[in-house]
């Protein structure tokens, strides 16, 4: 097989609706909820399955999913590690920075 | 294919107890988990606990790699004949004569118990790929070369290399996640294919350093050229440009260049941030030297002025 395929970015300027995320993370819809309601999966728009999501979030949600499947984590185990990764994410984006600005 | 030794893997005995073996693979996951360590290897590392626990986790499972007899990490090895029709494994269905096992993971093996024909979709794959400074800027097409397991009717598997070709419009930037839908492994009995998540990264640069659509370059200036500034020729990926430097640039001092940085996938640029750094020539001429001890002489900048600040 060798054909070129379409290819998607995820990132802040594309959105996803919630049906997406749980088919592309392989959450459960409750688990998902549960995570948005306590902050550590951001969505915007109306209530309900309206949910909007930025694409950059299929990645926290399939690593969600992961730690819930590996370490057999609950919904507030999965909240506390996201919101520990986010800042992890951060700082190394801020260490990445600091480093670019330093002279080699 | 190689025998796998599932309980070195996970350091426990052969015969190990269920809680025992639990509790090996959550202190193993924990240290080697992907998500949470970044030692180089770990996710490899990993997949072989993860892989040996899944097994052993099973009584069912564990029962029938049992059956295949304990064997040194690594050696070649056939299951026997009868292995798979005793098992209910791969390749149960169409007798293992017939089955493949050359063109299968000694994981497939177990992978086939417990899969009922319910619309089963095909896995999602993970990988990394790392792209030049240049390939992000002007994008580039990424052929990738991915063995995925294919099922066939009868449930047998085996291992297919597959070459996907994906584009990357120009813009990427270290940690861009990409999706290639249904790219993944194939579903079985009606299930959706699995997708290809490509994590990029990029790869070190001679002169620049980047942070999200950013660059960053060092720009050496000579003495007098950051006492009396100048004109100086800048490279940049798309060709060199002219920068000016102000007269009295000390080091450290950063140069932008606004939009020659790498280009934003909907439009603009991220910036050339030129630091600049004072050069000085390793050795010195007669007359540089004389030159230089003139200043010396005649200048009355004093750049540790502030070491004698108040209360020091």
């Amino acid at each position: 097989m060798n054909v070129e395929t379409e290819v998607l970015w995820l990132d802040e300027q594309r959105e996803v609706s919630l049906r997406e995320l749980l088919d592309m993370s392989g959450l459960r819809e409750a688990e998902l909820l549960e995570l948005v309601h306590s902050g550590a999966i951001p969505a915007h728009d109306g209530p309900g399955t309206d949910y909007r999501f930025s694409a950059r979030l299929i990645t926290v949600a399939r690593t969600a999913s992961r730690l819930r499947d590996d370490f057999e984590l609950d919904t507030r185990g999965l909240s506390v590690a996201l919101r520990l990764l986010e800042r992890v994410r951060a700082l190394e984006e801020e260490i990445s920075r600091l480093r670019a600005e330093l002279p080699r | 294919m190689k025998y796998a030794d599932y309980y070195a893997a996970l350091g426990v005995e052969r015969g190990a107890s269920a809680d025992e073996i639990k509790k090996a693979y959550r202190r193993l996951a924990q240290k080697h988990h992907p998500d949470v360590s970044k030692e180089p290897g770990a996710e490899a590392k990993f997949k072989e606990i993860a892989e040996a626990y899944q097994t052993l986790k099973d009584p069912e499972k564990r029962a029938a790699y049992d059956a295949l007899g304990s064997r040194p990490q690594g050696e070649e090895f056939r299951p026997p004949p009868d292995w798979a029709r005793q098992h209910g494994g791969a390749g149960a269905d169409a007798g293992s004569a017939q089955f493949s096992f050359d063109e299968a993971d000694f994981a497939d093996l177990f992978s086939r118990f417990g899969a009922r024909n319910g619309a089963l979709a095909g896995e999602d794959f993970e990988v990394p790929v790392e792209i030049s400074i240049e390939d992000a800027f002007r994008g580039t097409t990424l052929s990738l070369s991915l063995s995925m397991p294919e099922y066939d009717a009868s449930g047998r598997v085996r291992r297919v290399p597959h070459t996907v070709k994906a584009r990357v419009a120009p813009g990427a930037v270290d940690g861009q996640r990409l999706r290639l839908p249904g790219k993944g492994g194939k579903g079985r009995h009606g299930g959706r294919d699995g997708d290809l998540y490509l994590d990029i990264s990029l790869k070190p640069h001679r002169l620049y350093r980047a942070t999200g659509h950013d660059l960053f370059l060092d720009l050496p200036l000579a003495p007098w050229e950051a006492a009396l500034g100048a004109t100086v020729e800048i490279p940049t990926l798309s060709g060199p440009v002219s920068l000016k430097v102000p007269a009295g640039t000390s080091a450290a001092r950063k140069l932008r260049l606004a939009g020659r940085g790498l280009p934003k996938p909907r439009g603009g640029a991220g910036d050339l941030i030129a630091v600049a750094q004072i050069a000085v020539p390793g050795e010195l001429g007669e007359r540089e030297r004389e030159l230089y001890q003139q200043l010396a002489e005649t200048s009355e900048f004093d750049p540790r002025r502030h070491f004698a600040a108040e209360g020091t």
